[in-house]
């Protein structure tokens, strides 16, 4: 089977291509970066089967960061090449298309976003292009289709191009010089109230208050969907639920099943929070107090992404990022994260140095929460106030920084600075934002369900056979002596290794102060991540790196609960 | 006049004289269009020994302080 790869810059529309050839669906955003890793899918053409790999941008094939690198491999492994261009920057991006071609693999050109091309002024003479690239050429508009029945068509027209020789930097600029004065013409345009906005929000004075803004509005937004859907979706549902779990109950009898299925009857009512069966606790934590959140908070995302907003973010970061160890593209680990923190730590990926990708790494893990389990953290401390959650998100913000300017000082190696292309805004596309907010919503549900269920199974047992007792009087020095928490909360701590929202759940039977409630929610976030982010952080460190990841986190834990409990419970 | 681009005020334009700096640098520029010749715009600068903002045809790019530093300017044409 022919192996059919994407290149091309960071940002230029090669996962929406992807997604128009296979079908199969990827995240596409808008800002470089996006893709870390390669995606396969299939596509048929004639009669044969073609694998079509969807590779990380990369501006030449000298990688300069692991995503790039993961580029280069998959140009080895090509049979032939889709190179997608920008065509709103075209100059810029022919320079890896030189060194393409100097490779002599067959190469097909999809000149993306000819539409913007078209709106700002630029017009490139299509057949001059291909004439001094001597290969097929083909205008497209991913996002929308365009083109692309074009691109399938001409696929088999791919050649190398004979006459381009290997060069040296220098000449590859020259080169691209003639081929620009011959193919582009530029109309001079207006300034638009897109620059303007543009500009504004990048521009200290201007760009600090609309970032606040802008963030004050995502995370109301967030709050405002997410208790709308379970005002007026999930609780009424539930309410429907209850007496078929009731009856289901009954009909069990009491006994090991019941037990397990239904769990413990408060009052001789189910509790949801409280049962610990699998079609209760079970099933309401992940749809009723997770899901809603999940949802508002990833079409929220969606908006961001696709807009263009968070490389200007990253640029108003960068300075305090910067104390960090990092740069400002840091912030967009942090961003992903706070969905959930596997696709955080792969986005860590973009940073260019060992350095910068352990420090971004760990602070994700020790100190940013996940949506999931604020979701439960909103849904637990929410009745007392929320006084209560606003400490446990400055504490967490306080660690982040503290344990930033730290690892900086910790972790020997380069922080280079910045260098971000910032792509234009564009209007978020509303068919586009739901799909993505589905995929991933689709991932949550097949990622946390399996665990969810494996964690109140857990639970179930390690309470039968007294396991919670046993593991409870080993920790209780630490647990009850350091950070004042009851001994059992050491069982939440555990189950939090497989769920950090079942977790959560798990305090509230316990009878804690709200202060105890505060201490021991952002413990679970600080002790350690879950088992996902985990394997993935293992995956991308290695195990050297790992071991030191996990000292710092147990040793932040540490300080973290003594500290929390000396001013919060005053004792 | 030569300056670098970081001296330069918000909003005004140059034309970039040389990069001064190893071949990785310049690579690194190459990568976003800021060569020599190029008319580069400074679009923003950030305190505090903050990143610039530059805009070379008609697309924007952050870049480290330090780097901005190196990249030497003069009055355009």
């Amino acid at each position: 089977m022919k192996k059919i790869v994407l290149m091309g810059n960071p940002n230029v529309g090669k996962s929406v291509v992807f997604s128009r050839l296979t079908g199969a669906n990827v995240i596409a955003s808008n800002y470089p970066g996006t893709t870390v890793d390669f995606s396969k899918g299939r596509m048929c053409l004639g009669k044969e089967g073609q694998e079509i790999i969807d590779a990380p941008g990369t501006y030449s094939l000298e990688p300069s960061n692991k995503a790039e690198e993961v580029a280069l491999e998959m140009f080895g492994q090509a049979d032939l090449i889709i190179n997608v261009v920008d065509a709103t920057n075209l100059e810029r991006n022919l320079y890896l298309t030189l060194q393409i071609l100097e490779q002599k693999k067959p190469v097909i050109l999809a000149l993306n976003m000819w539409d913007e091309a078209h709106h700002t002024g630029i017009s490139i003479d299509i057949k001059k292009l291909e004439h001094a690239l001597q290969i097929p050429v083909v205008p497209t508009v991913a996002l929308s289709g365009e083109g692309i029945c074009d691109l399938i068509g001409r696929i088999d027209e791919a050649r190398s191009a004979e006459k381009i020789k290997p060069m040296s930097e220098s000449e590859r600029w020259i080169k691209i010089g003639e081929i620009i004065r011959n193919v582009q013409q530029v109309t001079h345009r207006h300034h638009t109230l897109r620059d303007w906005i543009s500009e504004a929000s990048i521009r200290p004075l201007t760009g600090f208050p609309i970032a606040v803004a802008v963030i004050f509005a995502a995370l109301w937004l967030v709050s405002f969907i997410g208790e709308t859907l379970i005002t007026y979706i999930f609780d009424p549902i539930f309410t429907l639920y209850t007496p078929i779990a009731m009856g289901i109950s009954t009909w069990l009898g009491p006994g090991f099943l019941q037990e397990l299925l239904i769990g413990q009857l408060i009052d001789g009512q189910i509790d949801y929070l409280q049962s610990m069966g699998l079609l209760t606790t079970g099933i309401y934590v992940p749809f009723a107090m997770v899901l809603p959140y999940i949802i508002a908070f990833y079409s929220v995302l969606a908006i961001f992404e696709d807009s263009g907003y968070l490389p200007r973010l990253a640029t108003l970061t960068d300075t305090i990022f910067h104390r960090f160890g990092m740069h400002g593209f840091g912030i967009i680990p942090v961003f992903l994260g706070l969905g959930c923190n596997v696709p955080g730590v792969l986005a860590a990926r973009s940073l260019e140095t060992k350095k910068q990708r352990f420090i971004a790494t760990t602070l994700l893990a020790i100190s940013v929460p996940c949506m999931a389990k604020n979701a439960m953290v909103f849904g637990i401390l929410g009745p007392y106030g929320i006084g209560y959650i606003f400490l446990v998100f400055a504490t967490l913000f306080i660690v982040f920084v503290s344990s930033g300017l730290i690892l900086n000082r910790l972790i020997k190696g380069d922080s280079p600075e910045i260098c971000l292309e910032i792509p234009p805004y564009r209007k978020p596309d509303t068919i586009t934002v739901l799909k993505k907010t589905w995929m991933r919503i689709r991932w949550f549900l097949q990622e946390a369900i399996p665990y969810l269920f494996l964690g109140v199974l857990l639970i179930n047992i390690l309470y039968t056979v007294g396991f919670v007792e046993w593991l409870g009087g080993i920790f209780a020095p630490v647990i009850q002596g350091w950070f004042g928490l009851p001994k059992e909360a050491t069982t939440a701590l555990l189950i939090g290794f497989l769920r950090k929202d079942l977790a959560v759940g798990m305090l509230l039977p316990l009878g804690m102060s709200p202060m105890q409630l505060v201490i021991a929610t952002t413990l679970l976030t600080v002790y350690f991540p879950c088992v996902g982010t985990f394997a993935v952080m293992f995956r991308e460190l290695g195990i050297r790196d790992m071991i030191k990841a996990t000292a710092f986190m147990a040793g932040t834990a540490f300080v973290v609960g003594g500290v929390m409990r000396l001013v919060l419970l005053g004792i | 006049m030569e300056q670098p681009i970081s001296t330069l005020e918000p909003g005004k334009r140059a034309v970039i004289l040389r990069l001064e700096g190893g071949f990785q640098f310049r690579k690194k520029m190459g990568d976003m269009g800021i060569r020599e010749g190029k008319t580069i715009r400074l679009v923003a600068i950030h305190p505090f020994h903050g990143p610039v903002v530059v805009e070379v045809d008609g697309r924007e790019t952050t870049l480290g302080r330090r780097m901005a530093e190196h990249i030497i300017t003069g009055d355009p044409e």
